[in-house]
């Protein structure tokens, strides 16, 4: 029984660890998409991400509380919907205007560049476009493209760039939705001077966003502050589910094991049926034998619980590297993951299974424990 | 002053059909001190008396009084509280528990009663010396004689210090010199601690012992007589 518990425990916390990684991996590559853990935007822009939405630079007392904040990192964007042209093909993306090293420390990872180059300064008339993305448009590295938007009169507001590098993502979606091109030039294209669309803020850890709250009263009722889980409720639906699932989870294969523990604690009380008697004889009390083997039965969980989460901790740990799925990618790209998998040990998986078991083993506990209770003592003493 | 008060006390138990009468209307009184052995041929209902005394087991009617509780009208955790506090049982087979060693096996009943280790300790070392255990303190049920288990038992009966002691045929298992050693020390502890003995037993010469012989028949007492006790030639 005490191998059991200690493998079902280990499953429970290993298997909320992959869930955890593959979750994980999904929600990052969202908020890569994002990005940041918290924007601000004009309240308007959500529902017409246009030039007319924009806002101006922070400054006065938001510029202070970005500053005050622990950050990882904040940019002030221009994102708007574009078109970009090659001469063979054209496609609707997503135009970004950024500050090149606020955009690096941001997250935008400098490797993720498979060709040329990312931008060098806010400055640079070049622009950065997925590697799908350059295929669509039968373009590459050195190629002019032209980039079409709006300006905020409604006019067609349109440059032509080079292409000075090509960068890969997790996701092939991201590939083609995306440019990066250089803050000023494109603020310069729309007509918007140093107004942007949003201010991508990052702390690095998704799960603690409560810092945001800081940033809304800063930044007042004239723009509006979300999480991330707010800006794309899938993926905050996709966290909770995966909260619930490794509840639901941990619930099913418990149970599953308790119907054992109950069948192995109904054991111990009958090969003790004389013992037990004999201490009911002695004035040993009804509730105090229920106590008794009550407490047997925790200890059997304590230890199990010991073992198990010891051995998922030992196991998880070297995995947290990464786990190479690119034999089933195609899978992981549609549920949003990446190829590697990096299952992520946390404390909250050992305290969540340590509360199933030790909860669901009390409970199937209580009926051995009833029944040892409800000896006869003379009976039980004639038991061989 | 009585320790022990039976009035009318009837007990029947059902075989298949059949039903067996245990205990048919029996009245005794003991007082307190005083050297019981209850005997009679097997299904006499020696037994059934000594488990209606001790609470092990509940009669169809009449009232059982130990040490002025009516026990008769007792739940299980009464009952169990009682026999902890007032009652120490010695078995025919020794009833030790294996996995304890034979001080912990005296310092069991003390334990739940929640005397402090340190207390208990000394006492389950200084009665296992009483009945001449002295030095196997740490041995297991399984490493110890019969004669040297029953002396556990009794160790084990009397550590608590209860007013009453029922002992059920605590000789049968063990030969003549073990037996005589028993019933020598039970009658020092009647005659010392003034502990009051109720022994149900087949034994000629444990009944030798008693102050006071009752015996009985088809779950009736048909002689109940004081008696000058003598004690067991084993040579």
């Amino acid at each position: 029984m005490l191998s059991a518990i200690t493998l079902g425990v280990w499953s429970m916390v290993f298997m909320s660890a992959l869930m955890r990684g593959m979750v994980d991996e999904m929600v990052r590559g969202g908020l890569d998409t994002l990005p940041g853990e918290v924007q601000i935007h004009h309240p308007a822009y959500r529902d017409d991400p246009s030039v007319t939405n924009s806002i101006g630079q922070p400054e006065g007392e938001l510029l202070r509380v970005l500053q005050s904040i622990p950050l990882e990192a904040w940019s002030a964007r221009v994102k708007v919907p574009a078109v970009i042209a090659s001469e063979r093909n054209s496609r609707g993306v997503l135009l970004l205007g950024v500050d090149p090293v606020a955009e690096l420390a941001l997250g935008f990872d400098a490797s993720d560049i498979i060709e040329g180059r990312f931008l060098i300064d806010e400055m640079d008339k070049g622009v950065v476009i997925g590697a799908s993305l350059a295929r669509r448009l039968e373009t590459r590295l050195g190629k002019r493209i032209v980039l079409m938007s709006q300006d905020p009169d409604n006019n067609v507001a349109e440059r032509g760039a080079r292409v000075v590098g090509i960068f890969k993502a997790r996701l092939e979606g991201t590939e083609d939705i995306l440019v990066y091109a250089a803050r000023q030039p494109v603020q310069a294209m729309l007509g918007i001077n140093t107004q942007v669309s949003e201010i991508a803020v990052s702390a690095g850890n998704y799960r603690d966003v409560q810092w945001y709250q800081s940033l809304a009263v800063a930044a007042g009722e004239q723009l509006e502050t979300l999480p991330w889980y707010q800006l794309d409720p899938y993926l905050g639906s996709m966290l909770k589910m995966q909260d619930g699932f490794a509840l639901v989870f941990m619930v099913v294969v418990f149970l599953a094991l308790s119907f054992g523990l109950v069948n192995t604690l109904v054991m111990a009380v009958y090969e003790r049926v004389r013992e037990i008697g004999l201490m009911q004889a002695l004035g040993m009390s009804p509730g105090l034998i229920m106590g008794q083997v009550l407490l047997e039965s925790t200890l059997l969980m304590l230890f199990g619980l010991t073992a198990g989460n010891v051995l998922a901790f030992v196991s998880i740990k070297p995995l947290e590297s990464g786990i190479d799925v690119s034999a089933v990618a195609q899978g992981m790209a549609m549920m949003g993951a990446g190829t590697v998998l990096y299952p992520s040990f946390a404390w909250a998986d050992v305290l969540m299974s340590t509360a199933v078991v030790l909860i669901l083993g009390l409970l199937a506990s209580l009926l051995p424990a009833w029944r040892a209770s409800r000896f006869d003592p003379i009976t039980a003493l004639g038991k061989n | 002053m009585n320790v022990i008060e039976c009035r009318n006390v009837r007990k029947t138990f059902q075989q298949g059909e059949q039903t067996i009468i245990g205990l048919d209307d029996v009245s005794i009184d003991i007082t307190h001190g005083d050297f019981v052995c209850l005997s009679g041929p097997s299904g006499s209902g020696k037994t059934t008396l000594l488990n209606a005394i001790g609470g092990l087991d509940t009669p169809d009617s009449g009232e059982v009084t130990v040490s002025g509780q009516r026990i008769d009208l007792m739940g299980k955790g009464e009952l169990a509280t009682m026999r902890l506090n007032t009652v120490g049982f010695v078995f025919q087979a020794y009833n030790l528990i294996p996995v304890l060693s034979a001080r912990e096996n005296v310092e069991f009943v003390m334990q739940v009663q929640g005397v402090p280790t340190g207390k208990r300790r000394q006492r389950a070392l200084k009665v296992l010396a009483e009945v001449g255990l002295q030095g196997m303190e740490s041995r297991l049920p399984a490493e110890l004689s019969g004669g040297q288990q029953q002396r556990v038992a009794v160790a084990r009966a009397i550590a608590a210090k209860p007013s009453l002691i029922l002992a059920d045929e605590p000789t049968a298992n063990l030969d003549s010199a073990s037996a005589a050693q028993l019933m020598d020390l039970f009658a020092e502890l009647n005659s010392e601690h003034q502990a009051t003995f109720v022994i149900a037993t087949h034994d000629a010469r444990v009944m030798g012992y008693a102050k006071r012989l009752i015996r009985m028949r088809d779950g009736l007492i048909i002689a109940d007589e004081s008696q000058q006790p003598q004690r067991m030639d084993v040579s």
